[in-house]
């Protein structure tokens, strides 16, 4: 199915390509946050054949173009929301609704892509956001219908996902999703990364200590090895006997040929440290996430060349493995050159927009083209689609995002989102019941309206 | 602005208050009959222990705060929301013995021996009141043997009090202190109909838990709605596993709490006519219950649905009772004109909403079309990362509103996270606004506090310099961060 959408999309590009200006839009008079090239302050970007075909401060809208006057205010490409459960899950504390956690049987070979839901209605939340794309990610373990009774509102705080840990050391695959309105297919990448949770977390998983954890993970992908070198005697059953099932090892077999990312989730500067060894040794890629004591280790996830992706408000020493998080932990990575990508909720019913956390990580030492970078350009280099999303340029996919004033501010709202050149609804369910409630009634109730 | 907040306090709330000072000087108050009266009659020839009459004693756990060491303050030149609907320009606000003396604009004299904070191009605010908070009771790090919050042994625990669960050594208070929160009510969790008493905290670093607390604020009930209370006992195959079973919960409840008081008011109508007289067991969740009834006690009643607030409404009713706040109220603007004729605040967040059943319905507008309807809107945290920037969260609400069409603007706002959970929590009298008269607990920002980049510079919490951003002096550190990885510094 994904090729046969990938074939559609390309087909309809060459076909407007060749000529056709009835799909072009010009958004003129915009501030155009380019992100890899700096500002426009005042210009006109045309969107055509899905792509961005031209922008700049003296581009004149094609003929029979629908003309946008942004009257000055923002445009920027749209955002890149790293690490949620977005169209695997629908109502957090609804078990049934959650295809984000893997469960007991299936470990590293876990798929998200199967559970992604193009109905789901937090995709138009999202897109209110301004996110046009999310990186949705497994958890480790079995999701319940319940958390913690004294925050069960909290999705942020310790434990209050909604998942049991099981002995599953790894979570499974991600994928990269693109919140395009009635498309069937929103997965853009799948496979793109394969996720593991070290640390607290994962020493739990793996029977209690962290010497376990990462005996388990190097003995994990030594077998992954051994597997792609013997997938024939494998099916004889003439190999040695592996910790993992064949399901598991296929999708450890990228990893250890380097072709596809390891994502880790880890949050002590140690276990960080740890982390970037195994990388090494293993000579496998990695992203880590969480990662409240990053700062103390900087120097060598930029040496590492790992990017790290955080969330900005993260400041409390909520267990023992995060006792030194920052305010200015972004900001400290981006000083010694580590590559960083701002996450927020993962669920977008407990919604902090990541808009949001952009300017909160300004707040605190970032600069505002940082934080912007950091919910654009730089996730999309993360998770591999820089090609196509993640910046205005000719050439890109017309994802792209028109403001009521600064994207990082907290009263700014998307007026308009483009993707693939198409204005998105903006009709969320949140909108529909506002709009119900906002009214007078006229001696009927509510439901008639 | 004034009107406002005046025709929000309804009858009940003003016996509440009332009767909030009364709790203070209990002892002495001559409606009080207690047992150390010599009887009348020598056949009452042994007095009651005090211990056994809940009358004797209505403070037994008393407030020992005491303002830190302050000077005059007189902050010249910044933008200040006073949270009673004006915004000053070049504003003066000047802070005395721990009050607010003077409010106004450039024109307003300055005491000679106060010390000038030039602000401007800053703004000031009253300090920030989180009106639901769990610090202390599921403090950092959150780890099994610091899970103080709930009770769940009995849907029923209105006995047991939040204050004796909270570790004043939690880190999270320096967090909210650096947020500009300045007052917090700290609540048991909502596992239960009745989860016990929420205690009225000062945001001050103190060694025990009197040390912190709001000298002569109410005490507060918990009560939870819907989901949590059924399946956290529903579960267990007890009783209640329905949302008919919770609100037959209340009503026992309820009924036993009046049969209670009224065995006591008769009990102490015939001490008082010097007959001889049986006391009645004492019963500590009674009393909680008993302290509602008599409206010495506010209560905070967690209820995500507009159905089922307004059957709680019902309840209040049956039981002559006052419900002060709806908390996590992501329904309230079905119901807004219902909450603003009750007099009942919404404690909400910005834009949640849609994490479980009961909680689908939240909306980005909830604030500002409660707002427009005249009901009382609070923004609450229940979040540790959330409440250290609840003036965002204020801000979020009123861009949801602005999207809506609704504009409410900066100088009304102010009052979601500082008047009205001050009057939702019966302290109005004393924090909230920026009037004189009331305790200086203000709040100096880098900037508009609406704004996504501004920070809290300064906080004074009885006029007493309590945070600040630039002067590691005033950067409290609690006693578990001591020789810890970060030591406990959390920003630049």
């Amino acid at each position: 199915m994904r090729f046969i959408a990938t074939a559609f999309a390309a087909s309809a590009f060459l076909f407007c390509d060749a000529g056709s200006a009835t799909d072009a839009v010009a958004i003129v008079n915009a501030k155009l946050e380019t992100v890899t090239h700096g500002t426009i302050s005042s210009g006109t970007l045309v969107m055509q054949g899905g792509k961005i075909v031209a922008l700049g401060a003296n581009v004149r809208p094609p003929a029979g173009a629908r003309v946008l006057d942004a009257a000055g205010r923002t445009v920027t490409p749209g955002l890149i929301a790293s690490s949620t459960n977005l169209t695997v899950a629908e109502v957090n504390l609804v078990a049934e609704t959650r295809d984000d956690a893997g469960g007991d049987r299936v470990s590293a070979g876990f798929d998200v892509q199967y559970g992604v839901n193009p109905e789901s209605t937090l995709l138009a939340v999202a897109r209110e956001t301004g996110v046009t794309h999310a990186i949705v990610s497994p958890l480790v373990g079995r999701a319940e219908a319940f958390a913690d009774e004294h925050d069960d509102e909290s999705m942020q705080g310790g434990g209050g996902d909604g998942v049991t840990a099981l002995p599953s050391l790894f979570a499974g695959q991600a994928a990269v999703v693109r919140l395009m309105d009635g498309e069937p297919d929103l997965v853009m990448r799948a496979r793109m990364a394969v996720v593991v949770d070290l640390g607290q977390s994962g020493a739990q998983h793996a029977g209690g200590s962290r010497g376990a954890t990462f005996v388990l993970l190097q003995s994990a992908l030594a077998d992954a090895r051994h597997y792609a070198a013997h997938r024939a005697d494998y099916d004889r059953g003439a190999t040695r006997t592996y910790g993992l099932p064949a399901f598991d090892l296929e999708a450890l077999v990228p990893v250890v040929e380097g072709r596809t990312p390891l994502l880790v989730r880890v949050s002590r500067a140690a276990d960080i440290r740890q982390a970037l060894a195994l990388a090494r040794r293993e000579h496998v890629r990695m992203i880590i996430e969480d990662a409240q004591e990053a700062w103390m280790v900087a120097d060598e996830i930029a040496a590492a060349r790992v990017p790290v992706v955080l969330d900005p408000q993260d400041d409390l020493p909520r267990s023992f493995e995060s006792l030194a998080a920052r305010l200015d932990n972004a900001a400290r990575l981006q000083q010694a050159g580590a590559t960083i990508a701002i996450k927020a909720s993962r669920n977008f019913n407990s919604l902090r927009p990541i808009r949001l956390n952009a300017g909160t990580a300004v707040a605190y030492g970032l600069t505002r083209a940082q934080a912007l970078a950091a919910i654009t350009i730089n996730p999309a280099r993360i998770w591999g689609i820089a090609a196509r999303a993640g910046s205005l340029e000719v050439g890109k996919d017309a994802d792209v995002v028109l403001w009521s004033g600064d994207p990082l501010e907290t009263m700014t709202f998307a007026q308009s989102v483009f993707i693939g050149g198409v204005e998105q609804p903006l009709n969320s369910r949140r909108q529909q019941l506002q709009e119900r409630y906002s009214q007078p009634g006229a001696g009927y109730p509510p439901a008639y309206r | 602005m004034r009107g406002y907040m005046a025709s929000l306090r309804g009858p009940s709330i003003a016996s509440v208050t009332g009767a909030a000072l009364l709790l203070v000087g209990c002892v002495d108050a001559p409606a009080v009959k207690t047992p150390e009266q010599p009887p009348a009659k020598p056949a009452e020839a042994v007095p009651l222990p005090r211990a056994l009459d809940p009358y004797s004693n209505l403070d037994p756990y008393p407030s020992t705060y005491r303002p830190l060491p302050s000077q005059p303050v007189a902050i010249v030149g910044a933008t200040v929301l006073t949270a009673t609907g004006q915004q000053i320009e070049n504003g003066v606000v000047v802070l005395a013995e721990g009050r607010i003396v003077a409010v106004g604009d450039a024109a307003t004299s300055i005491p000679a021996q106060a010390q000038r904070i030039d602000a401007r191009g800053k703004w000031v605010t009253p300090g920030i009141i989180d009106a639901h908070s769990h610090l202390g009771v599921y403090p950092s790090p959150g780890v099994s043997s610091r899970q103080d919050g709930n009770e769940m042994t009995n849907p029923n625990t209105a006995g047991v009090w939040a204050e004796h669960s909270v570790w004043p050594q939690d880190p999270a208070f320096q967090r909210a202190r650096a947020g500009g929160v300045t007052t917090l009510l700290i609540l048991p969790g909502s596992g239960n109909l009745f989860g016990g008493r929420s205690v009225t905290l000062k945001n001050v670093p103190a060694v025990t838990v009197r040390d912190m607390k709001f000298p002569g604020a109410p005490y507060g009930l918990k009560m939870a709605c819907g989901e949590n209370p059924k399946r956290s006992y529903g579960m267990k195959g007890q009783a209640p596993s329905t949302a008919m079973g919770n609100v037959f919960g209340y009503r026992k409840a309820w009924l036993d709490a009046t049969e209670y008081a009224r065995k006591w008011a008769a009990y102490r109508a015939r001490v008082a006519k010097g007959e001889q007289a049986d006391a009645p067991a004492r019963d500590l969740t009674l009393d909680t219950l008993a302290g509602v009834l008599a409206g010495e006690i506010l209560i905070q009643n967690h209820c995500y649905r507009a159905d089922e607030m307004a059957t709680m409404i019902d309840l209040a009713h049956e039981f002559g009772l006052h419900i002060a706040a709806f908390h996590h109220a992501v329904e309230a603007y079905k119901i807004a004109p219902l909450l603003a004729q009750e007099h009942i605040c919404a404690a909400i967040w910005g834009e949640r909403g849609g994490m479980k059943m009961e909680a689908m319905d939240g909306i980005g507008a909830n604030a500002a079309l409660l707002q427009r309807a005249g009901s009382c809107v609070i923004i609450h945290s229940d979040d540790t990362i959330l409440m250290q920037r609840l003036n965002q969260e204020a801000a979020i609400a009123v861009g949801a509103g602005l999207r809506a069409g609704i504009d409410i603007p900066r100088a009304q706002a102010i009052a979601w996270i500082t008047a009205n959970p001050a009057h939702a929590l019966g302290i109005d009298g004393q924090v909230g606004t920026l009037e004189p008269g009331k305790m200086a607990d203000v709040v100096l920002w880098s900037g508009d506090p609406f704004s996504v980049y501004t920070v809290a510079e300064q906080v004074f919490i009885d006029g007493a310099l309590a945070y600040d951003r630039h002067d590691a002096r005033f950067q409290p550190r609690s006693d578990f961060e001591l020789g810890q990885p970060g030591a406990g510094a959390f920003h630049p």
